[in-house]
């Protein structure tokens, strides 16, 4: 080999590295950019999400008119009936459940990037899927599910989700309703071991305006399960020819939320002006305290 | 092909710097500010309503680590008290603040002092950037409070020096031990508009069994016409 043909090939050697070293200022740096969200994230149930502890408690939900009357008319003996044991609850119950998050990526086997993350379910949770692989929403016409269908972006080190595609279900476990129209945009902010999950939830039927809720996990080092027990369906007490529900202005559960913790009836039935601070001046500060 | 990589790094390695810096100086948290957050911004209270619109009742500690020894004071509440004896702001301090349904107003106060207001209570809040180490002084409701900016972006404040007060207006307490962290991060919403997400971790080895996590959201408002200054009440 001549000294030009060396020099040539020293060149090109070169030159390819320079241009690695150039991509990687794009690549690895948007790589670089993101956080590692995979793992065991612990509840921290330190706030009260689920509000399921009395059938009537919508508060901090801003409910539409149509969304209350549905609302009240809930019965949780629905919950007995055969079809209904395993329903489930949408995709934003992984906010307010009482459960951690087990979160995992599948990654393309040649090139490395993630293809999706997906968060565990349980027994009352489907597994929520978030797609990283930049395809797009189906047709407002393809199938609906528990879990619906999610897509997701870095934003920065964001990982930005959207869903659509939910069954219509609850937003709260005490029958506060949402629409198969219903979708939810979370952002998941990681900083050091702790997770927090801004979701925005969307709903053009049941709620007046967007209902923002956020929660904090805190990584794990015990495994959480990617599973929860199946689900068995068995005879409750409510036969197939019955519904359980009230008729408008017969839910008996109605000022339970006052009677027991001084809750105005206009916020224990999740009307959106009840959510913003001016709404104190309408209550007596006398009440609850014994 | 040098010339282009020699040129490519240039670029990249200036468009690292933060907005405004001058060439050759250090830039003042103003400026390095990767994210806006001042502006008016009210509590939108989707959680723990029940807690944090009404006063909980005594005894109604739920979702909150107590150590037995919390237990026993918050027990011993008396909101009357508290007021006659000037410490109606207990359920204001930093630990609790951006749990309370309140207007926020953020400004700068210095290029390297972060300002956060508060009607419900009148409390102010001071975020120091770049400031010496703290000399131990007069413990306040809001504490001394150093802020960082990080990644996602994201302000991250840590705060000390407090006086003892109450997680929860029912008289949860945190001690004057406490240390509280903070993580604020701004999020768009989807139909325009903007969400500050503030997490909250409250340490506190002498009344909590485990940190205290809560995360709270406030939505941007267009100015401060709704600015309502209330004092606090222990009640």
């Amino acid at each position: 080999m001549g000294s030009d043909a060396v020099h040539r090939k020293m060149s090109r050697a070169t030159a390819t590295i320079l241009a690695d070293v150039f991509l990687c200022l794009f690549a690895c740096g948007t790589a670089a950019a993101q956080v590692e969200i995979t793992g065991s994230w612990a509840a921290r149930n330190h706030e009260v999400l689920t509000g399921d502890g009395l059938p009537v408690d919508f508060t901090g939900i801003p409910l539409s008119e149509e969304g209350r009357i549905r609302a009240l008319s809930y019965s949780e003996s629905q919950l007995a009936m055969v079809e209904r044991q395993c329903q489930g609850w949408p995709a934003f119950y992984f906010v307010q459940g009482p459960f951690g998050l087990k979160i995992w990526s599948e990654t393309d086997p040649l090139k490395g990037n993630v293809i999706s993350y997906t968060i565990g379910g349980w027994e009352d949770r489907a597994p929520l899927t978030i797609w990283m692989d930049g395809r797009p929403h189906p047709s407002k016409y393809a199938e609906h599910t528990r879990a619906g269908f999610t897509t997701g972006t870095w934003d920065g080190s964001t990982l930005v989700t959207y869903t659509t595609h939910m069954k219509a279900g609850f937003l709260r476990k005490t029958g506060a309703p949402s629409s198969d129209e219903a979708t939810m945009t979370a952002r998941f902010y990681r900083h050091g071991d702790i997770l927090t999950v801004l979701a925005i939830i969307e709903d053009p039927i049941y709620l007046a305006e967007p209902w923002i809720l956020s929660r904090s996990f805190q990584l794990s080092a015990t495994p959480l399960s990617p599973i929860g027990p199946p689900c068995i369906t068995t005879y409750e007490g409510v036969t197939r020819e019955t519904a359980p529900h009230y008729l408008p202005e017969k839910n008996p559960f109605v000022d339970e939320m006052t009677a027991k913790y001084g809750v105005p009836r206009d916020a224990a039935i999740g009307k959106p002006e009840t959510l913003y601070p001016e709404y104190r001046r309408n209550i007596s500060p006398a009440a609850p305290v014994r | 092909m040098k010339v282009f990589l020699i040129a490519a790094l240039v670029t990249l390695s200036v468009g690292a710097q933060p907005r405004g810096a001058p060439a050759g100086a250090a830039a003042t948290a103003k400026a390095s500010a990767p994210m806006d957050m001042t502006g008016y911004w009210v509590a939108f209270v989707t959680e723990d309503w029940r807690f944090r619109m009404v006063t909980p009742r005594k005894g109604d500690y739920q979702a909150v680590p107590m150590t037995d020894q919390a237990r026993k004071i918050a027990d011993a509440w008396d909101p009357a008290a508290d007021e006659a004896s000037g410490n109606q702001c207990k359920a204001y301090g930093a630990a609790a603040i951006m749990r309370v349904p309140a207007r926020f107003h953020i400004t700068w106060q210095d290029d390297n002092t972060l300002r956060v207001d508060s009607d419900s209570g009148m409390q102010t809040r001071l975020f120091h950037f770049n400031s010496p180490p703290l000399s131990p002084g007069e413990r306040t409701w809001q504490g001394y409070s150093t802020g960082q900016w990080q990644r996602p972006p994201s302000l991250k404040v840590a705060t000390t020096n407090l006086r003892s007060g109450y997680l929860r207006k029912n008289g949860v307490p945190y001690s004057e031990n406490a240390a509280v962290t903070e993580y604020f991060d701004i999020a768009p919403l989807p139909s325009g508009g903007q969400v500050l997400l503030v997490t909250t971790i409250v340490d506190d080895p002498e009344y909590l069994q485990q940190p205290f996590i809560v995360s709270s959201q406030f939505k941007k408002e267009a100015d401060g016409s709704k600015w309502d200054p209330t004092p606090c009440t222990a009640k």
